[in-house]
């Protein structure tokens, strides 16, 4: 990067009015900064992307296993409406909603900064916290998907004989559209519990027990059909809370699981969660900063 | 500390023997002084922790809603099979974890000086010097869940097995400690190695399912690699069969193998060790 020194991006030279720099290049400038510093550690990502297949590959035999015993025990071929072939299918996609609506740090770092007061800067300097924490988010992930294009294309051509073929062109927009709220759902509900750090300082346990939740009831660990027969209505409950978007339902549109009616009303529920946590996160944000005082330098 | 280790300097006899067991209880004192002082980070550690092992429990008894058995393995079974898994996990977290961590740490900013300094084996001191008492209620939760199983199994595993399992577990614990000090080692050389790290996680997630499961053209070559050239497979695999499963003609040369397995990754990890710290140049100002 090379810059000259009294750059300032989004204030024009011989502009006066500092109140009103031009957004747009403020944020412009923000995404591209964060795009570079992302870039820096491509080798790791690379590599790191085509290590969390591996778990994956235990799971094949397991699967397999289960498959098996179930076939010679009473004949049946699917577990909770899925075949062999779509379950591998299935935890291989949810691999990609992961890589959407996942977040590492996000939550952690910003209570963080409420703690360590490093927040201040935000709050006096004219930017928006979350707005710049969502572009270095988009940057992330911009460069996340760039990496990880090539491991993941592998993997799955690999993998192609779990896969009947590619979906509809319905299909596959309504896939893609819920891989994109799936991302603002992700973001705006980690900010929103990083920003509880307002009031309580220490989120890692709250953290702990979100992470805990997501990852056994958004569909990453296994499909949420599985809890359809428990008793308590457990799969009821668990279809009601918004964690399935964040793995199962972007997966189970791909597959031709949800179609028709019922896609459009997951579709409509997904984008009303999604709303609900911008404005959730929005609230948070004022509320603390209201409470927050800031000493020292 | 000072009745513990008493120092060298000025002492003129060249043999000082520290006495390891003293220094361990030392270690295990003063950690758990520790962990009493942030109470409530210590309860709040412990209930983490075992909410997790109560997910995973609840993973498996929801797979075998679906199914009576996992590769010949009945859900009492696997339940005893995922009690040694916890028990393993739960001695290498509350032992060796947060150590070999604070290793590659100590290698990287140069503080391992002072571990040199101390008048003990350094290997010793920097796999053992913090103990991580909230991890043992994994191992608390896996007697829970192995009583448990043991009662509703229709056959009781003989006294044999119940004298050399708690053995195999300690081969087990001893091969994944080996395999984690000597890839926290490797940071003499790299640097930083939180990837290495991940590969750890990687490497040992193929030890906590039943070595049948893999199977065919690719899993054939998996579990040859994963039991003879990195034996994680054995880990789990040699107790857990030996309370589940009877000793007959196909399990004797496993149990025999991890022995020598077992050896083979102390001795490894040893050598790997001590390579290290002949490269250790310090790192600080």
């Amino acid at each position: 990067m090379s810059l000259p020194a009294n750059y300032a991006p989004g204030f024009e030279a011989g502009d006066h009015s500092l109140a009103r720099p031009n957004r747009l290049r403020i944020w412009a400038t923000v995404l591209r900064i964060s795009i570079e510093e992302r870039l820096v550690y491509r080798g790791d990502f690379a590599l790191g992307t085509l290590m969390r297949f591996l778990p994956l590959l235990t799971q094949v035999f397991m699967w397999s296993a289960i498959f098996y015993a179930v076939r010679r025990a009473d004949g049946a071929s699917t577990i909770a409406g899925f075949t062999y072939e779509e379950m591998i299918a299935y935890y291989l996609l949810t691999q990609v909603s992961r890589a959407f609506s996942s977040m590492p740090g996000l939550a952690s770092m910003i209570a963080l900064q409420i703690r360590n007061g490093e927040i201040k800067k935000y709050l006096i300097q004219p930017v928006d916290l979350i707005g710049f924490l969502l572009l270095g988010r988009i940057a992330h992930k911009l460069v996340y998907y760039v990496v990880a294009a090539g491991p993941f294309a592998l993997v799955f051509y690999l993998c192609r004989d779990y896969f009947s073929g590619w979906p509809d062109a319905t299909t596959m927009l309504a896939f893609l559209a819920s891989l994109v709220m799936a991302f603002i759902m992700g973001f705006f509900m980690e900010a929103t519990l990083g920003l509880l750090g307002f009031w309580l300082l220490e989120v890692s346990s709250l953290l702990f027990i979100y992470m805990l939740f997501t990852f056994f009831f958004s569909g990453h660990m296994f499909p949420i059909d599985m809890l359809d027969g428990l008793p308590w209505h457990l799969g009821t409950i668990v279809r009601a809370i918004p964690l399935q978007y964040l793995a199962y339902f972007p997966a189970a549109v791909f597959l031709g699981k949800i179609q028709g009616a019922d896609l459009a009303w997951g579709l409509g529920l997904q984008l009303f969660w999604t709303v609900t946590f911008i404005v959730l996160c929005r609230v948070t944000f004022n509320l603390g900063v209201r409470r927050y005082s800031g000493y020292g330098g | 500390m000072s009745d513990v280790v008493t120092s060298t300097i000025g002492d003129h006899a060249p043999a000082f023997r520290p006495s390891y067991t003293k220094v361990f209880l030392a270690f295990a004192r003063n950690s758990l002084v520790r962990d009493m002082t942030f109470r409530s980070n210590f309860i709040i550690e412990s209930i983490t922790s075992l909410s997790w092992m109560a997910m995973n429990l609840a993973y498996y008894i929801l797979i075998y809603q679906f199914t009576v058995s996992i590769a010949g393995w009945s859900k009492m079974e696997y339940f005893l099979f995922l009690a040694t898994t916890l028990f393993v996990n739960a001695i290498v977290q509350a032992l060796f974890m947060p150590n070999c961590e604070e290793f590659s740490e100590l290698i990287r900013t140069g503080g391992l000086d002072f571990a040199l300094l101390k008048p003990i084996d350094t290997q010793f001191l920097v796999s053992l010097h913090k103990i991580n008492w909230s991890s043992l209620w994994g191992a608390l939760f896996a007697a829970g869940l192995m009583g448990y199983a043991l009662w509703y199994l229709p056959e009781t595993p003989s006294p044999v097995a119940f004298l050399l399992y708690p053995f195999y577990l300690a081969c087990g614990v001893a091969i994944m400690y080996s395999l984690m000090i000597a890839l926290a080692a490797t940071s003499v050389w790299l640097g930083r190695n939180q990837t290495l790290y991940d590969f750890w996680f990687y490497i040992t997630n193929f030890s906590r399912y039943p070595l049948e499961i893999y199977s065919g053209a690719v899993g054939d070559p998996i579990r040859v690699l994963f039991t003879f050239i990195i034996p994680v497979l054995i880990v789990v695999n040699v107790p857990a069969r030996l309370l589940a499963k009877p000793l007959d003609g196909q399990n004797w040369p496993l149990a025999v193998f991890a022995l020598f397995a077992t050896a083979a990754s102390l001795w490894l990890s040893r050598l790997v060790f001590t390579k290290a710290m002949r490269s250790y140049r310090s790192a600080s100002s």
